[in-house]
């Protein structure tokens, strides 16, 4: 029981911080590998601000939203969007370059130790249920996820910028002729998963660890989520985190001779049998 | 169709002769080409202290080479292409372990094994995207890196396999400490790989491979089996990248579990990248600039030469997309125009 | 009673759309023959059922007498059922030899010969020279096809099929996007082909149909309406209905 809830802990993070690459991916299709160098901002901005500044916890979670959410801003202003009509082997060495620079640049300034990070003390310890014991944490993380979850279904679907972004994905130039700022809405999108990125950096400091090597290695997890899930399915990729949390937890706590291994084969298997993802549509 | 093959006026024959005999020539060699093969016995003479580094720029150019083969020609994308580096590598550290340490036996086996893999895991490339290429690829590679890590009773895990007993060359030969030996065998090889390469890509098969490459959906209106054609390349680029492994292992007598890693693979497309596509020298001028700014670079800072490998592919992106062959001859092409515009537009 | 090419009860769906609805169609061996059909009728489905780009839903295509319906498109190519495009499609960074004689290549079996270089391969280059002399192409040989003007590379379109032997060659608007003065020239091209090689057209400009075609079938939503001689079609009712009532809806 206690290992099904960590691997929800764990499957609410990935989607967290995948979520905005489903999103740039699966429907502005910008393979953005680069994808986690968002997180890791959200996760030094949330441990600097902690350990130096002596901020409180909660307090510093608006702050590793809103940074990474800005660096996504600029990017996009300056690099992103001259790549949108780029080939998929263009956008994967760009953000490759992209990683690569971000890793270098943190290691330079942090260097390469793991950061530590000290929970306020109501949200650590642990709530003894009969038959499991739940950290505080992990429930925190759960109730944060499935938050985030609904708001963004309700967003995409419900609002006028959600219509926006969807009738901008489908057509642009039928966008542009009905007087949609494509160029604004890509932006806004694009910094809305850079801040979700961050959101779950900073939550996961504690359960993923943050060291300058985070880009790297958890890109193949968020490119599994948003693979299985389908791209730009804000539900899919929820389940497909989920799946793939508890897969990781169960496997790596059971068997842990094989390790990611079984992972890795069920993602080559799903893309196989499933190219358009588990819960994707298909396209024609 | 017989009015097709009918005879034709004998001038227009000639005619047609005439203009054919440039094309009869497109596959000789080039004098450049010439010159190029003249530096690595250039290098064997002017830096005689640097041999393993050189040696590690051969084994780089033919890995660099066996993805050129199944990118640069038939445009199958890949981030995994260390996973038969790897199994080269591997192949020769296991068979080393045991005593077989016969170099040229290393070699076979380990094109065999790696062949044998990408056999099997091309029919996972036929359908898709670049996209799902890019992942299925990669899923392969980080699969075969977590078993070698786990299996660590036979691979040595992240220890790797160390101190390899290779014997000598043909029985003749032996392997230096100064890498002499092995510098030499690793051009070697490369020049007869590369010499084969260059064959296959100029036959009909090979510019079958540039036709799918370009467009794959007109292939089968050209009686083209392309999935056959692909699966042959991949299979071929995967026997050509088990061989590089194979050689690295064994002028370093050494495997270490990064011969499977992601970064592999990820470094190996950026050099065939920075050195440019589909011309078979691009992997090789590639791998020389890239391993020696690394030497270089990496000499200062490691770090820092990660956020100048980063910079240079964001650049590359942006700005010469065809690496540095593609950037020259799109240079060298504008400048015959500019040279044939130029009476043209005297004479008018 | 000669058909080298034939669709028995062709059915094709999209969902529940039906974009091939049971077509009988036969080609007779040396036929001029032109299916036409308005807008969506679904002439280019049909020709892709019967290359093998698509699979049909329902129904049979035999080609000289051989059950076809799951043969591959090369193998279909190999015996002799070639087709073109109605949109280039084309090798623009090869040269327009370089394309053809690998066509030609390919149509001798060399296509898996990996040691000899295809410019020493005599045969399939001197063939590719003949094709492209005859086309007119032979001054561009060396041109690489994207810096080509369009008219040109429509000449390649056909040059890469012709290379390829077609015992029934289908032509998908073979004049489509190019202006009428050149597509007069590309349809003498046509016109001189051997009678050996069956022709099936399809063309939107009715003016190149009449002049070209011995037999015409008309195909509307996907059913063939009716095949007959030109006369007979330009002046049957329903036909003008078709297309008048498409020139004025």
């Amino acid at each position: 029981m206690t290992i099904l809830f960590d691997g929800i802990a764990f499957g609410m993070l990935l989607f967290l911080i995948s979520v905005g690459l489903s999103v740039t991916l699966g429907l502005m299709n910008f393979v953005n590998l680069a994808h986690g160098v968002f997180a890791m901002v959200g996760g030094y901005v949330c441990v600097v601000l902690l350990n130096d500044w002596g901020v409180p916890f909660l307090a510093t979670i608006p702050f590793a939203i809103i940074v990474p959410g800005l660096v996504g801003v600029v990017l996009e202003r300056l690099l992103y969007r001259r790549l949108y009509e780029a080939s998929d082997l263009d956008q994967v060495l760009f953000s490759l370059g992209l990683v690569f620079m971000a890793v270098a640049a943190t290691h330079y300034f942090f260097g390469a130790r793991q950061q530590p990070l000290h929970l306020p003390a109501f949200l650590s310890g642990q709530i003894h249920l009969p038959g499991a014991d739940i950290g505080v944490y992990r429930l925190f993380l759960v109730i944060a996820g499935i938050v985030v979850a609904v708001g963004l279904q309700w967003s995409v679907i419900r609002t006028s910028f959600g219509a926006r972004l969807r009738a901008a994905v489908d057509n642009q130039r039928t966008a542009r002729g009905l007087g949609i700022d494509v160029n604004r809405v890509f932006m806004l999108t694009f910094a809305l998963g850079s801040a979700l990125a961050g959101l779950g950096g900073a939550l996961g400091v504690e359960m993923l660890g943050l060291d300058p090597e985070f880009p790297v290695k958890y890109l193949v997890y968020f490119l599994i989520v948003v693979t299985v899930g389908g791209g730009g399915n804000i539900l899919g990729s929820l389940w497909a985190a989920l799946l793939l949390g508890v897969a990781d937890v169960a496997g790596k706590y059971y068997v842990p001779q094989i390790g990611a291994f079984i992972i890795y084969a069920i993602m080559v298997v799903i893309l196989i049998v499933r190219p358009q993802g588990l819960f994707g549509r298909a396209h024609h | 169709m017989t009015s097709l093959a009918s005879p034709v006026a004998a001038d227009s024959a000639t005619a047609i002769h005439d203009s054919l005999r440039r094309f009869r020539r497109s596959a000789d060699w080039k004098p450049l080409e010439y010159l190029f093969w003249c530096l690595p016995v250039a290098a064997y003479f002017l830096f005689p202290g640097n041999y393993l580094l050189l040696s590690q720029i051969a084994v780089t150019s033919l890995f660099a080479l066996s993805l050129d083969l199944i990118f640069g020609y038939a445009g199958i994308i890949s981030l995994g292409h260390a996973a038969f580096f790897g199994v080269g590598a591997y192949t020769v550290g296991l068979l080393g372990m045991r005593g077989m340490g016969d170099p040229l036996t290393g070699l076979v086996l380990a094109a065999l094994f790696a062949a044998i893999l990408g056999f099997f895991s091309s029919f996972l490339l036929l359908r898709g995207s670049d996209l799902a290429r890019l992942m299925v690829t990669l899923g392969v590679a980080l699969m075969l890196y977590e078993l070698a890590n786990k299996f660590s009773g036979i691979t040595g895990g992240v220890d790797g396999i160390p101190g390899i007993e290779i014997k000598p060359v043909l029985g003749l030969f032996e392997f230096d400490l100064y890498g002499r030996t092995g510098y030499i065998y690793a051009v070697v090889v490369l020049f007869v790989l590369f010499w084969i390469a260059r064959r296959i890509v100029h036959s009909p098969f090979g510019q079958s491979l540039r036709g799918i490459q370009m467009n794959a959906q007109r292939m089968p209106a050209l009686s083209v089996p392309v999935n056959r054609r692909l699966v042959a390349v991949y299979t071929l680029g995967a026997a050509y990248a088990g061989v590089a492994g194979a050689v690295l292992a064994q002028t370093n007598q050494f495997v270490s579990l990064s011969v499977l890693g992601f970064e592999n693979s990820a470094d190996l497309l950026l050099i065939l990248i920075l050195g440019g596509t589909g011309r078979l020298y691009g992997g090789l001028i590639g791998a020389i600039v890239f391993i020696v700014a690394k030497h270089f670079l990496s000499d200062l800072n490691p770090q820092y030469w990660q956020f100048w490998l980063g910079l240079a592919l964001v650049l590359l992106v942006m700005y010469a997309r065809g690496g540095i062959l593609g950037t020259a001859s799109k240079w060298l092409e504008k400048r015959r125009q500019r040279a044939q515009s130029r009476p043209v537009g005297g004479a008018a | 009673m000669n058909a080298v090419l034939q669709t028995h009860g062709l059915v094709r769906t999209f969902g529940g759309f039906v974009a091939t609805d049971h077509v009988d169609l036969a080609v007779q061996a040396g036929a001029r023959h032109a299916l036409i059909g308005p807008n969506g009728a679904g002439k280019t489905t049909l020709i892709n059922l019967l290359t093998g780009y698509l699979a049909p839903t329902e129904g049979r295509v035999t080609l000289m007498g051989e059950d076809v319906t799951r043969m591959p498109q090369h193998a279909r190519c190999r015996k002799g059922l070639v087709r073109t495009f109605q949109i280039n499609q084309l090798f623009g960074d090869m040269t327009v030899l370089e394309s053809v004689a690998m066509s030609v290549s390919e149509r001798l079996g060399l296509g898996a010969s990996w040691f000899k270089p295809l410019a020493a391969c005599g045969e399939a280059v001197d063939e590719a020279a003949v094709i492209l002399q005859r086309l007119g192409l032979l001054s561009d040989a060396y041109e690489t096809t994207r810096n080509l003007a369009y008219g040109r590379q429509r000449l390649i379109e056909i040059a890469l099929a012709l290379a390829q032997h077609p015992k029934v060659l289908l032509l998908d608007e073979p004049a489509a996007g190019v202006p009428t003065s050149e597509s007069r020239e590309l349809f003498e091209v046509i016109a001189q082909l051997p009678r050996d090689v069956t022709i099936l057209l399809i063309e939107h400009d009715m003016d190149l149909v009449f002049r070209f075609a011995e037999r015409i079938s008309v195909l509307v939503s996907g059913a063939l309406l009716l095949e007959d001689t030109p006369e007979v079609i330009a002046n049957h009712p329903r036909v003008r209905e078709v297309y008048l009532g498409e020139a004025h809806g």
